[in-house]
């Protein structure tokens, strides 16, 4: 550690060792990646993005635009890590970003050269001329060269929660004004949470060497920080970022939980906070800007106040030959800070003439600049205007601080000029419930963010109805802060960079401003100025001052971007929280599901339902044998299926037959009790919605079935219908989709397979016909629903339990039907005897259909008021012409057809034009040893007979089929009266 | 956002499903001479206020309320939340 000074925020006690680009190095407790690179003499640490000049460290904290890294190996690999804000922890391992080839010899530097031909705009430039260079020169060159760190390509193994907080005060940010309004706010008895980005809380009371009531700043935070611990109302969240202020007093944090650690020990990597707070109170303090010169980009040319943090917090001198070059006083603190810890100070350039601070054995220059450094891969020396070369070996830059105004700004709040700082401060218009204390509202002095801090905190005490404590506030001398705005150093060939991560130079802006890109958005997306991970933290300010100047306008007539969540980045993991892979939404299994899986079921995702698609039996081979044999052996016996996804709906009250009257478009007043009715649902724009059965249990009982897709919406539509459009009815509605099991026992054996089910009643079909309904106990006492509906199109019975009985339920069916060979089936066998029936189902009633196409159009009643009814009779929907719902056979018996396929009149092309119609549903028909379809094509109800091309380019098919009934087996329906 | 529902108290946006513009609440009589056409407009033909807007909130998961929510479109300032039940009754009233 060659660059290691006395002092720090550091345990020397202990050795940390970490790797960079395989480089075994060591560092300590407290250092970040950035502080341990810097204390082994590591200053190249990445390439620039565009240029790929060398880069070092330029900050000490979040706004880091250079020092990106990939943390970790293999499937933990991090990229565009920021080494400024990565906590040291013992077999760290970092590598840089964006070079081919090494670190130090990177091929991609050739762009560097060709950089007059990359300026601003040049990637929008290459959409315009040549334009056959495009596909084959401009976008693989521009797409290999894009992007910064790479990806793992592996799944990410770590673990991300979601969490939800609640507070009355919020502080934003512990450094001395956030710590002194969480003092002040915990102190009043308010429940308050405080979060820093940084590992360690105290902010620039770390960084400086300011004192606090009469002790070091950063003893003071540390007690500080102890007292707030020791406090139950007070919630401590160190290495929490903010990262967005939405409505309501609602605030996004990412805490990085467990990042720091080698090994997170089956804890969350990060966590995701949603806050819920009365107040907010933001002491997010101000971010450093650079000024632009020529090369002012080298590694070793950093933020002046980073500098210092290095030095007094890290223990770290960045350089053995510091020069300061500053606008303002606050640069001065770092040359005197440095000298203090026995660094060299070679000299201090200070843009303001007539400064009287001296430093003794520097050089010192007032009312001068910096037009140019050299240094290949790091700074060697610096040019002052007259021609003189200082040597450095590290340049500390100050061109002033700017107040983090961005979280005032996510809901629409604009920042104001303050000429005095030189720097945007919050606006009036802030979210609601925010106030700002300390360097973020632009108070610059530590004395005035304890103060500042303190009594915003006490005012929030007062509105939450507390007495604000009356113990002492802490105590710290008001420091020099004197600026005169300084932005760019003129009259040199150099190129002087603004923002360092996008690899924009003053020319670039000026460059836009000459193109026509005048308005800052424009600039923005123009030059890239400010985007990427830094958000150009660094670099905003700076760029709109030049703007200013070209456009001859003043800093606030040019305004700012919209400052947008997030602060700094967020991982998609953390958004993502525990919601993938399986977890992405609930699995809902049938009551049958645990049976089915013993016996040989395959299984379907429908919606978020697993449902059995068929049962596989030894010998089977392919899904076809196994769906056929379903088929046949329930048509000609008894099969069983599970059909709880079907959505349930009780409804209950003196009105719910009118309530039913008025959803379904079809009579529901008179349905007698005891009786099954189906029923057609349509969209209140006409259009068929919906269908089901739905069953009267006594005068002002109803249950209804919904599609499974739809169980979700038809309750929330009714729920509207019942509160929002009829809210005089008495109804009432409650989904029951999950309280009861409900099985399908259909064929010719259904009613002798039951009746050794029921307890004592009697199946005839005089006393239960077909589309009645009953309640009714089973096995000796566990009350039932029976219903007699058919979807199959066989005698068949639905029979619901209680859920927690079905699997009991199916274990009964199927051992009370072993004398008939009961089958259970699945979804696909319930798919085939739903066409051979010509029921519509999903691929029919896909929400563009209308009852007259389904062939249901004497459904829809006139006589009286129900969804849909006055918008259905529009001419367009009730057109003779109109597409219909029939069945298709092949011409040749032995093709297979295809749902999707196009149908057209025998003789036409295939076009737009000619276009008749399309298949809904296919399947292979084993009743009828054939392929058979449903499908809409115009007039097919006139067409029986006709035979049209089904017609298939995305499969290459062209089939002869010909137009049927869409009630393929048993037309007259004598099976499911019998 | 967070939504203050007249029964339960202010509660998170993200448990409610927005349906649209409250006057879904005034549906047409079927049986008036025009009774297509209002239903057309009641249907398909909406305000686009910047500002003010009252809304249908259904409180999915919770109580299963709908709510007509009083919301400043341009800064999201909920000002008045109501029982869509009463409303509905009072426009019939």
């Amino acid at each position: 550690m060659t660059h290691r000074i006395d002092g720090g925020l550091i345990d020397r006690s202990q050795t940390l060792k970490f790797t960079f680009n395989g480089k075994r190095m060591d560092g300590h407790p407290g250092d970040t990646l950035a502080s341990a690179l810097l204390a082994n003499g590591q200053r190249l640490v990445g390439r620039s993005f565009k240029y790929h000049r060398p880069r070092g460290i330029f900050s000490a904290g979040s706004e880091e635009p250079n020092a990106l890294v990939q943390l970790r190996t293999r499937a933990a690999q991090e990229p565009n890590t920021r080494a400024t804000m990565a906590e040291l922890f013992d077999g760290l391992s970092a590598t840089s970003q964006n070079h081919r080839g090494s670190l130090e010899f990177d091929l991609m530097a050739i762009n560097d050269m060709m950089s007059p031909f990359l300026s601003a705009g040049f990637y929008y430039k290459t959409f315009m001329w040549p334009a056959k260079f495009w596909e084959k020169l401009y976008e693989p060159v521009i797409r290999a060269s894009a992007g910064l760190g790479r990806l793992s390509g592996r799944e990410d193994p770590d673990v991300y929660d979601h969490g939800f907080l609640h507070c009355d005060v919020l502080v934003i940010g512990a450094g001395p004004a956030g710590l002194s309004a969480a003092l002040a706010a915990g102190r009043a008895g308010a429940r308050v949470i405080l979060a820093d980005e940084d590992f360690r809380l105290g902010g620039r009371l770390n960084a400086e060497t300011y004192e606090v009531d009469g002790m070091p700043g950063a003893d003071w935070a540390a007690q500080t920080v102890a007292e707030l611990q020791a406090m139950d109302n007070v919630r401590l969240l160190p290495r929490t970022t903010v990262y967005g202020a939405y409505d309501h007093g609602i605030y996004g944090a990412l805490e990085r939980m467990t990042d720091h650690l080698p090994d997170a020990g089956g804890k969350p990597r990060q966590v995701l906070w949603r806050i819920y707070s009365r107040h907010a109170i933001l002491c997010a303090g101000a971010t450093e800007r650079s000024m632009a010169f020529g090369n002012n980009d080298r590694p070793g040319v950093m933020l002046a106040g980073a500098v210092r943090t290095y030095a007094n917090r890290f223990g770290v001198t960045p350089g053995k030959q510091v020069a300061v070059f500053t606008n303002n006083d606050d640069g001065w603190r770092t040359a005197h800070d440095l000298s203090a810890r026995g660094v060299r100070v070679t000299a201090v350039i200070d843009s303001r003439a007539g400064v009287t601070h001296t430093l003794d054995g520097a050089r010192i220059e007032t009312g001068s600049a910096i037009v140019d450094t050299k240094g290949r891969k790091g700074l060697n020396w610096i040019t002052l205007p007259n021609g003189i070369r200082i040597e450095a070996d590290c340049l500390a830059v100050s061109g002033g601080w700017s107040p983090n105004v961005h979280l005032t700004c996510h809901q629409r709040g604009r920042p104001v000029w303050r000429d005095d700082l030189a720097a945007f401060v919050p606006g009036a218009d802030l979210p609601v419930g925010m106030r700002v204390a300390g360097a973020a509202n632009g108070d610059m002095t530590l004395a005035a963010a304890l103060k500042t801090g303190r009594e915003t905190a006490n005012t929030v005490a007062k509105d939450l109805g507390l007495t604000p404590s009356r113990k002492a506030a802490p105590k710290a001398e008001d420091e020099p802060s004197d600026i005169t705005a300084f932005w760019h150093v003129g009259g040199t060939k150099s190129r002087a960079w603004v923002d360092l991560q996008n690899d924009v130079t003053t020319k670039d802006i000026k460059q836009s401003h000459q193109e026509g890109f005048r308005s800052v958005e424009h600039l923005k997306r123009y030059t890239t100025l400010g985007m990427a991970t830094d958000q150009g933290k660094t670099a905003n300010v700076l760029g709109l001052a030049i703007l200013a100047e070209a456009s001859g306008k003043t800093i606030p007539e040019t305004g700012t971007t919209i400052f947008r969540p997030p602060y700094t980045p967020v991982p998609i993991g953390a958004f993502a929280g525990r919601a993938r892979g399986k977890d992405f939404r609930p699995t809902r299994l049938t009551p049958s599901h645990k049976w089915a899986s013993e016996n040989g079921a395959s299984f379907v995702e429908t919606g978020m339902w697993m449902r059995a698609e068929w049962f596989t039996r030894p010998g089977e081979k392919g899904w076809r044998d196994s769906v056929d044999r379903e088929v046949e052996m329930t048509r000609n016996s008894v099969g069983i299926c599970d059909v709880t996804t079907l959505g349930k709906i009780d409804i209950q009250g003196r009105d719910a037959a009118e309530f039913l009257n008025r959803i379904y478009s079809n009579a529901f007043a008179k349905l007698p009790v005891g009786k099954v009715r189906y029923g057609l649902m349509l969209r209140e724009d006409g259009y068929a919605y919906d269908d089901g059965t739905t069953a009267r249990l006594s005068e002002t009982h109803f249950v209804m079935t919904t599609t499974t897709a739809n169980a979700v919406l038809v309750f929330r539509n009714m729920e509207f219908a019942r509160q929002c459009l009829w809210p005089d009815l008495d109804v009432h509605l409650i989904s029951t989709t999950d309280g009861w099991a409900q099985f399908a026992v259909a064929g010719p054996n259904s009613r002798r397979l039951l009746e050794k089910v029921v307890d004592d009643f009697d199946l005839s079909n005089d006393a239960f016909p077909f589309m009645a309904c009953a309640e009714l106990t089973i096995c000796g006492s566990t009350s039932a629903r029976l219903f007699r509906i058919s979807f199959s199109g066989e005698l068949a019975y639905e029979l619901a339990v209680p859920a927690r009985f079905g699997d009991s339920l199916i274990r009964v069916l199927m051992e009370a039907g072993e004398e008939f060979d009961a089958v259970p089936y699945g979804l696909e066998a319930l798919g085939v005897m739903r066409i051979e029936k010509g029921h519509a189902a999903g691929n029919e009633l896909n929400g563009q259909t209308t009852a007259a196409q389904l062939g249901l159009g004497r459904m829809v009643s006139k006589k009286k008021d129900s969804i849909g009814s006055v918008l259905s009779e529009r001419s367009e929907m009730n057109r003779d012409d109109d597409l219909r719902l029939v069945g298709f056979r092949p011409a040749d018996r032995e093709a297979r057809l295809d749902a999707g396929a196009h149908f057209f009149t025998k003789g036409d092309t295939p076009s737009l034009e000619t276009d008749q119609g399309w298949m809904t549903s296919v399947a292979y028909s084993p009743s009828l040893g054939h392929s058979i379809g449903l499908g809409f094509i115009k007039r097919g109800d006139q067409r029986m007979g006709e035979i049209v091309r089904a017609h298939d380019p995305i499969r290459d098919k062209d089939t002869e089929v010909e137009i049927v009934s869409p009630h393929f087996i048993d037309p007259e329906g004598e099976r499911q009266r019998g | 956002m967070i939504i203050n529902h007249p029964l339960l108290g202010p509660r998170d946006a993200a448990e409610f499903v927005i349906k649209g513009d409250a006057s879904l609440i005034d549906r047409p009589d079927w049986q008036i001479e025009n009774a297509a056409e209002a239903f057309h407009e009641y249907l398909f033909l909406r305000d686009n206020p910047a500002g003010e807007h009252r809304e249908l909130w259904y409180h999915e998961q919770g109580d299963r309320s709908w709510l007509v929510v009083t919301r400043n479109t341009l800064t999201h300032e909920v000002t008045r939340v109501e029982m869509a039940r009463d409303v509905a009754r009072k426009a019939r009233a």
